[in-house]
């Protein structure tokens, strides 16, 4: 069994550099460990984002009356699959008039930024790619990484529908950090530890240990915050309805409008992962990471330390706000720029601020 | 002074008034929207200036779809001319023949059956539901909602499938004829439309719960892209634009034709229970009401259907009309579609001219779109509705 709280990809690094002989030597075990962080990481969730595809398919096939796709692989699974490899044989247009440099790169940075999130994501006991002291300042400088390259798809594109989606990418993910921060820091004061990991130990033990519903009373504050994360994670993953910055009836394709091919391929997967990551983060600083809510999970419980139970109910729970996000996107309309900015700034920060403050007195009550 | 961008000459005066107050200076941009828009409903192209999102002024460039219908109309006979029209609205090509028809009836004192007159009814009013409910699906597609659109276009679907039981198409349909209608329908037909009238109205509820009366789409829309009255009427905007801007005019109440007097029905302006008269929700909510109304004229029709011929006499190959001219309005979806005909007693049609409402409507688009936000800017297209084949024509 895989040891507890010790990142796994530290074990499996340690263990390569056992069998090469190599256990002593330190740059060789951190670089092993990099390597093995970023496989396990790419393996796992490559997969994951494009099952998310797949569902999100299926599930808006299902709510629009029709199918979805059922006519490659049993029930239509391979179809993303299917749809990869399509984009992989496209022509790769690059237009006259385009910066190439920042055009290449856009994609690259995006989709980099998208799955860093994940290091510091645990998806079980033990089961994490790094713990960091900073876990969560990790994870939201990642997302605000993101709309530097999706800036520079839009301004290398010589296409002023693309430059109108990434400005307004810009102005949205900017707006939306500061309550997304904000909604966080309450959970960091509420854990006293900056790291993910340890947040997620702090909610050991059923349903009222998970910081949502703490010793009960601690919801009237919790609950609040959790909607602000909820909501301004949608804005930041550019869900509907906060899908300005690709808004295809307004902006044609927003800021990927000339990306074509696998390009386009790789502005379009890392936006199911980062719905997932985010996801994935809401579950572990809101609603107990991967402990189950009777308490079956904690030290001394009967499924302590089984990594299966804890990934288990790690990804009931956020596939369960995944698919809630999915839902969302094929109900709502789309909202207009300037009532985005009003959502964030005069409805949210108010919210996430008062959050920050009644959190920092429970805190004085023991 | 004007300046000349992309081909397309802006005015100068128009420029140096700022629509915001500004503190610093800031280029316009100039948009091409289209022909290849997703939000353009067709082959449209507007040139938008923008100050960022904030749009300056705008000039739609009509003429990608012409195809010379009313020309082709001149050197075709009537028989073979009358397809041609379908093609102006294609989303409502019944109310398109019945437009050209009416006005050719008219010059050559041609009498039509009542049964055919009823026929002819139930048809238009069905196109007008099914189009209709494409609009509203629409618009919502164009705010980002893209379920309703799915929803309506299930209804949608099922209306086409009706006609095209009797009518043989699902798109085009060539149905009315000069002095009737092609074909006759029967009793299990008559059962059908009345199914489909009430599977539309239960579903009514649902389209508005998820549409029309959701808080987004409501901030969205609700006073959003204001087209006032004297701005309807100085364009000759017509259909449910002018009935939302609160004007009531529709053709079927203040010109009946091919028996709409028999009918009682009411006629729709802005319900303004939500936003202001005039704006894009009122004009959405007029056109789902609208639906209903059709409705209860195609159950008074069905049920009056007098049993009668359909056609008193057949006009065929060699047809010629007499001399004369007639001018006709009738109601489309979209507004008023009229036509000016004019005989001289050859076999082809001296002149036909037809009106079409979409032409006249998206003009006012040029008076409205100043200070919008690009977002309202879809809005506005999308409330207004065009159809671009009967624009260009």
């Amino acid at each position: 069994m895989i040891a507890l709280q010790t990142p796994v990809s530290h074990d499996i690094a340690v263990w390569v550099a056992g069998l090469l002989g190599m256990a002593d030597n330190w740059l060789f075990h951190a670089i092993g460990m990099l390597v093995v962080a970023s496989a396990v990481l790419i393996l796992v969730v490559t997969p994951v984002g494009l099952g998310g595809v797949y569902l999100e398919r299926k599930l808006a096939g299902r709510m629009q009356n029709r199918r979805g796709p059922n006519r490659v692989g049993p029930y239509g699974l391979l179809q993303t699959l299917a749809d990869g490899v399509k984009l992989l044989a496209k022509e790769d247009i690059i237009r006259r008039g385009t910066d190439e440099v920042l055009f290449r790169l856009a994609p690259y940075v995006v989709f980099f930024t998208a799955f860093a999130g994940f290091v510091v994501l645990p998806f079980g006991p033990g089961l994490l790619a790094a713990d960091l002291d900073v876990g969560i300042f990790f994870f939201l400088s990642m997302i605000g990484l993101e709309t530097i390259g999706i800036v520079m798809a839009g301004w290398s594109s010589n296409n002023k529908w693309s430059l109108l989606g990434s400005m307004r990418e810009v102005a949205q993910v900017i707006s939306y950090e500061l309550p997304l921060g904000i909604a966080a820091m309450c959970t960091v004061l509420a854990a006293g530890t900056m790291s993910i990991q340890g947040i997620v130990d702090y909610q050991e033990g059923g349903i009222f240990s998970w910081m949502i519903l703490r010793n009960g009373y601690w919801a009237i504050v919790m609950v609040p915050c959790f909607l602000v994360f909820y909501v301004s994670a949608l804005a930041a993953a550019k869900r509907a309805p906060f899908d300005l910055p690709e808004a295809e009836s307004e902006l044609v394709a927003g800021f990927h409008t000339e990306y074509s091919g696998m390009r386009f391929g790789m502005f379009f997967l890392p936006e199911y992962a980062l719905m997932l990551s985010l996801s994935g983060i809401t579950t572990a600083l809101f609603l107990g990471g991967y402990h189950d809510p009777f308490g079956m999970s904690s030290v001394g419980g009967m499924f302590h330390g089984v990594w299966w139970w804890g990934v288990g109910w790690f990804f009931l729970k956020a596939t369960f706000l995944f698919l809630s996000q999915i839902a969302l996107r094929w109900t709502l309309p789309r909202l207009r720029i300037d009532q985005v900015m009003y959502l964030s700034y005069k409805v949210l920060l108010p919210i996430s601020m008062v959050c920050l403050v009644v959190t920092a007195l429970l805190r004085l009550i023991p | 002074m004007t300046t000349e961008i992309q081909g397309v000459k802006l005015d100068e005066a128009e420029r140096s008034t700022p629509v915001l107050p500004r503190d610093i200076s800031t280029d316009e941009l100039v948009f091409n929207m289209g022909p290849q828009h997703p939000s353009t409903h067709g082959v449209l192209r507007v040139v938008m200036r923008t100050d960022g999102e904030v749009v300056l002024g705008c000039q739609p460039l009509i003429g990608n779809l012409h195809r010379c219908c009313e020309k082709i109309l001149e050197n075709l006979t009537y028989v073979q001319g009358l397809p041609y029209v379908d093609r102006m609205d294609y989303l409502a090509a019944l109310n398109m023949e019945i437009g050209l028809v009416l006005a050719v009836e008219r010059a050559a004192e041609i009498e039509v059956p009542k049964r055919a007159q009823y026929l002819r009814v139930i048809m238009c009013e069905l196109n007008r539901v099914i189009s209709h409910l494409f609009s509203a699906g629409q618009f919502g597609l164009d705010m980002g909602a893209f379920t309703p659109f799915l929803y309506m276009f299930r209804e949608r679907e099922e209306g086409i499938s009706v006609i095209n039981e009797v009518t043989g198409g699902r798109l085009l349909y060539h149905y009315i004829r000069y002095g009737g209608v092609t074909r006759d329908v029967s009793k299990d037909w008559l059962g059908k439309v009345l199914k489909f009238c009430d599977r539309v109205e239960s579903h009514m509820d649902e389209y508005n719960n998820l549409l029309t009366y959701n808080h987004i789409f409501l901030k969205r829309s609700a006073g959003v892209a204001l087209i006032d009255r004297e701005t309807c009427l100085r364009f000759g905007v017509t259909g449910p634009v002018l009935r939302g801007a609160g004007v009531k005019r529709d053709m079927r109440k203040d010109m009946p034709y091919s028996s709409y007097e028999d009918f009682d029905f009411d006629l729709v302006t802005a319900p303004c229970d939500e936003g202001v008269v005039g704006d894009a929700w009122n004009r959405h909510r007029v056109r789902l009401l609208e639906i209903l109304e059709s409705i209860r004229i195609i159950r008074q029709a069905v049920e009056k259907l007098p049993d009668t011929e359909i056609a008193h006499k057949k006009v065929t190959r060699g047809w010629k009309a007499p001399p004369g001219e007639a001018y006709v309005a009738s109601e489309a979806p979209r507004g008023e579609i009229s036509c000016y005909f004019v005989s001289d007693g050859g076999k082809f049609p001296y002149r036909a001219r037809m009106r079409g409402p979409s032409f006249y409507n998206i003009s006012v688009i040029t008076q409205t779109c100043r200070g919008l936000l690009i977002g309202d800017m879809i809005a506005l297209l999308g409330s207004v509705d065009i159809t671009l084949g009967e624009v260009d024509r």
